[in-house]
């Protein structure tokens, strides 16, 4: 009787364990393998061009770091409304870069917001490098 | 024996979660990728402080939500859509070809706050008429009770 339980016990866990993984999760460096692929004549990342790209504005008001901040290791806050957002290095944040829907997600907005326009592979690929070196 | 114990456990563990998701008549409605999607840049505005057709236009309108682009895929639009539509303001409005998506011009809202100096939007703690928290302590959750208020002074 007890022995019948405790199996139960045991997949029960397993099972719980394996559905509280997201579908989508990856590594950061899976993440940015994935902008490598994703169009033809993509150069070797650069976590300098990154580091300029995430600092400059770019024809408007705000740059990624008028909310991400200067050192992407510490929180940010919105510019609007003063929301707190967590860190976006993964180094400080290990969730950060995981989820490629997320991803794609604050890229489209974000990108619209800063850019007027979508953000290249490229260019997701140079910020990704340089957030990896943030520590 | 256990047995009639764990089945007592798993109704209870069943009801309770019913009882967290859907909310009763005591609790505000929630639904869990409303709160996560729209509570990443401002608290997560109860359904109840917007008519359903000024949600509508608010919703379709996500690539400029106040000026900024905070788009959505097509399948978790419509599931927030139908959560606010679901939980709306019931009050009479005017019909109008475009429904106010401000919270901060609602009659209801203009009435509750019709004490409050003017000076205090502008107030840096302040910031914003949407910056509830700014005075509503518990807004995070929900909850705006004058008893839970803290105007700065």
């Amino acid at each position: 009787m007890s022995d019948s339980f405790h199996t139960l016990a045991k997949v029960a866990l397993t099972i719980a364990t394996l559905v509280a993984l997201p579908a989508t999760a990856q590594t950061p460096e899976q993440t940015l393998a994935g902008f490598k692929q994703a169009e033809p004549g993509i150069q070797a990342f650069s976590a300098a061009r990154g580091e300029q790209f995430f600092k400059s504005t770019h024809g408007g008001d705000w740059s990624c770091s008028s909310c991400h901040t200067q050192n992407p290791a510490n929180a940010g806050k919105h510019a609007k409304t003063d929301r707190l957002i967590k860190p976006l290095a993964p180094s400080a944040n290990p969730a950060r870069f995981t989820d490629v829907a997320k991803v794609e997600k604050w890229f489209k907005r974000n990108c619209n917001d800063v850019l007027n326009r979508t953000c290249t592979a490229q260019e997701k690929g140079d910020v990704l490098t340089y957030l990896l070196t943030v520590k | 024996m256990y047995k009639t114990r764990l089945l007592a456990a798993l109704i209870a563990l069943i009801s309770a979660h019913a009882y967290a998701s859907g909310g009763t008549s005591a609790t505000a409605p929630t639904n869990a990728k409303w709160k996560a999607e729209c509570a990443s840049c401002h608290i997560a505005y109860p359904a109840r402080m917007l008519p359903a057709d000024s949600w509508k236009r608010l919703m379709r309108g996500l690539n400029n939500h106040f000026g900024e682009d905070a788009s959505l895929n097509p399948a978790d639009t419509a599931e927030i859509l139908a959560f606010l539509e679901k939980n709306a303001s019931r009050r009479k409005v005017e019909p109008a070809p475009q429904p106010a998506i401000r919270i901060t011009e609602m009659q209801w809202f203009i009435h509750e706050h019709e004490e409050v100096a003017n000076r205090l939007w502008k107030d840096p703690r302040v910031k914003s008429a949407s910056n509830c928290a700014a005075c509503h302590t518990n807004a995070e959750n929900g909850r705006f009770s004058e008893r839970e208020l803290r105007v700065p002074k």
